[in-house]
Parts: structure tokens; sequence; C-alpha cells
């Protein structure tokens, strides 16, 4: 080999590398600096309950068939089905070797808002941090509050079971890079406090987004069709679209919003179906003024 | 051999079209029924809102509704009839079959309790209304699915 092309291959490793190491930089996981989760002094825990139950939690991470009381029970272990491969959300009760009894409030805020788990890789995005990163800290405080009423369980929920190369850990740094953000999703009236707490509650805890938007190849959501409906990650149907243009829903008013997540009857008192029950439980819990800010929310966005 | 083939496409061609028309198939019946226990439930649903005024005799007849029609509802999924005529049932109705009975006959037992003492008033039909719904949602989880 002569000796420029020994310069040029060496020259060629070294860019090699480089590029390894700022792909590496700039897809590092990133957790909040420290004092971002200081001072936020005792954690409400009846607060922390709505902010419980308008988060979900207990729709994948309670054992499968779960119902009453059991499903305050975060067990992990029921199989969320999706196009990358079947996940098994973890235990999260407070047990200190089987849950997140040993975490503290920083490990669990970096797990919710930036997807870094506690040994401070990546999370997978089918815990929707994607979503939760619009969380303010005081809602994180209060939620771990109530978190760690709940009570125990040894359970350990299975590893994924994610076909090459989404078991690529490392592969979601970039999925971040080109997906994750805490930016509002479509602009409303700010201005309006409604409104504002709707686009709070859709966009950040109620991550309505995650089934109601459809997805990319690579698993982003295709920004201009923002809840809009999609295919069924689960397997066949659809989630329906739930903005005002929407052929099921486009025609309810507010209330009608409200009262179907309230009761879970729509106008023509068809039922709730699918995942969607789930969901309408939980939203049953929040107080009626959290429904309607939802409700004129979704009556506020742009028509798919 | 080909004119057979012909011919046999065509008859099936011929049963597919029946298929999709005909108003007495199992789709298109039990479309019905739901139908009527939903407007059973809606005129429950009228009275707990208090947009119409409480009617022992509605609440009766409607509660009588949704218990005569979930009892029959269940028959109308015979095989074949899994697609088509736009049908929103689930492949795992197929799979599941006693499950799926089990929780149309829940929902007709708890309307056969709520008869037998037979709610009073506004708040009495609500209460009813949750206790039904419930069991609408427990078996729409499951065997119902969305197409839009």
């Amino acid at each position: 080999m002569g000796r420029r092309a020994t310069r040029l291959l060496s020259g060629l490793v070294l860019l090699a590398v480089a590029g390894a190491g700022a792909f590496w930089w700039l897809t590092k996981p990133a957790p909040w600096d420290a004092a971002h989760w200081e001072g936020l002094g005792e954690p409400d825990i009846a607060s922390g309950e709505r902010v419980f139950w308008a988060g979900g939690c207990t729709s994948c991470h309670a054992a499968s068939g779960a119902k009453d009381d059991a499903r305050l029970v975060l067990a992990g272990g029921r199989p969320l089905k999706s196009p990358f491969g079947t996940f098994y959300p973890p235990n999260i009760s407070p047990d200190e070797t089987a849950g997140v009894g040993g975490w503290t409030l920083a490990e669990f805020g970096n797990a919710m808002t930036r997807g870094v788990g506690k040994d401070g890789e990546h999370l997978y995005p089918s815990f929707p941090y994607g979503s939760y990163a619009r969380m303010s800290p005081k809602d994180i405080t209060d939620l771990w509050g109530f978190m760690r009423t709940l009570p125990k369980s040894a359970n350990v929920a299975p590893p994924h079971d994610l076909p090459f190369p989404f078991n690529i850990r490392l592969a979601l740094g970039g999925w971040k890079l080109l997906y994750l953000t805490d930016a509002p999703r479509v602009d409303v009236n700010a201005a309006d406090a409604k409104l504002a707490r709707g686009q709070y509650l859709v966009e950040g805890p109620g991550h309505c987004g995650e089934c109601h938007t459809p997805r990319n190849a690579l698993g982003g959501f295709e920004a201009d069709r923002w809840l809009a409906g999609a295919p069924n990650p689960e397997g066949e149907g659809r989630i329906p679209d739930i903005t005002p243009g929407s052929k099921s829903i486009g025609g309810w008013s507010a209330s009608d919003i409200a009262s179907y997540l309230e009761t879970g009857f729509t106008p023509e008192f068809d039922s709730v179906g699918g995942s969607m029950v789930e969901v309408q439980k939980n939203m049953a819990k929040l107080p009626a003024s959290e429904r309607e800010a939802i409700a004129a929310y979704l009556k506020a966005l742009p028509p798919s | 051999m080909k004119i057979r083939a012909f011919a046999l496409a065509a008859a099936l061609a011929g049963l597919g079209i029946t298929a999709v028309t005909a108003a007495d198939e199992p789709q298109a019946v039990r479309q019905q029924l739901m139908k009527k226990v939903g407007q059973a439930a809606g005129a429950l649903g009228g009275i707990a809102k208090g947009e119409k005024p409480y009617d022992a005799e509605i609440v009766k007849a409607s509660l009588t509704t949704i218990r005569e029609t979930v009892k029959v509802f269940p028959s109308h999924f015979p095989a074949g009839s899994e697609t088509g005529s736009e049908t929103e049932a689930s492949p795992k109705i197929w799979q599941n079959m006693d499950d799926f009975k089990a929780k149309a006959a829940k929902l007709g037992g708890d309307a056969e309790k709520i008869l037998a003492e037979l709610p009073a008033d506004q708040a009495g039909v609500g209460a009813a209304l949750g206790v039904l719904g419930k069991d609408c949602a427990s078996c729409h989880e499951s065997y119902r699915l969305k197409k839009e």
C-alpha cells in the first residue's frame, strides 16, 4: 500500500470514529441537571392521584385483566403489542427490588420526561415519555408521592420481545434526537386558561396522541396529522380521528365529549370500546373541569 | 375444466353478493339488535340527564328491551359471518364464544336485577345506566373493532 493510500485510510478511520463519537454525543441519554428536581417540597398526594388517573399509568402497568382495586397494583407484565415487537411494561410498584421503591424522585422524573432509566440507559418510547416530557416538575413530584402509597408487588415482568434492529437501545438516542420534544403539538389560544389546561392534559399526561396520531416508519408522529386517527397498533381496526374533522366525533359538542369521558356513552348511546375503555375509566376519575378542558382543546384543534 | 371453474367462480360470486345484500343476514340482524339496545339506553339516558321527565313505563320498557335483545344477540354470530357488511365484530368473538356469551348474559342479568327493583327517580336511572354501561363497555372492549 502506498503512503498516500495509508494516509487516506487512516483519515477515513478517524472520520468514522469522530462520526460515531458525534452520534454518541448527540444521542446519549440526557437527564435533567440535578437542580431541576430539587426544592420541589413535599408532594401533594391528592393532586398526585389526579395526575395518576390523567396519566393512565394503570392501563399499562397493572397486571392483565386487573379490575377495581387491583388496578392500583402496578405489577407490570401486561403485553403491549406494536409493529416494532411486544413490550412488557415493568413493575413500577413501590417494591424496593422488583419495583421502583429504591428510586429517587430525580430518577423517576428523568424516566418520565427524558426517557432515561435508573442506570442511565435509554427507555423505549412505548413508555410515553414523548408526551410526559411536557409534565411540570410539580406534577411529577405529586405523582411520585402518590405512587409510593400504592401496594407493593414482587412480580418481575418479562424483558421486551423485540426483533433486530429494534432491540438496540443505543439507537433510541437517534429516535429521541429526531422526535423527542416538549414543544406544543399545535397552536391554541394559550391565553384561554381552559384551552391551555386541555392542551397540557391531552399533549402531556393524557398522552392521547400516542394512539390517536399516525406514525411514520421510524415511529415518529406525522406532525401535520395530530390526533387525526391511526391504525390500531395492537392489531385490527382503527383508532379514531378525534379532531373536529372526524367522521365519528366531529359532530359532537364539547359537552358530548366531556360526557363520553365521564360515562362511556356516545351522544347516540353507543358505548366506549376497545382500548379506550381503560382510558375512559381513568378519565371518569378526574374532576369534571378537567374533562371539560380536554373537550375544549379537542374542539379547538385544526380539523383533519 | 375451464368452464367448470368459471361456473364455480360465478356461483361463489353469486353467493357473495347474496351475503352482502340480504337484510336478514346475521351481520345486519345483529347491527339492528345493537341499535335497539342503544335506543333503549338512550331513553334511559335522556331521563338520567334530566332531558326527559322520569316515566316508570319508559324505564320498564327500555330495561325489558335490553334484557330481551341481549338474550338473542349472541346467537347471530354463526361461522361465516365474521366479515362483510361493515361488521365491527372482532374475530376474537369466534375464538372466545363462551366468554362473549357470558358477557351478553351479564348485561341481561343486570337488566333483570334492575327491573326487579325498578329505579324510582332520575338519580336511580342514572345509577342503573352506570351499571349497564359498564357491561356494554366490558364487551366492546374485547369484541368490537372500530373501522374508522
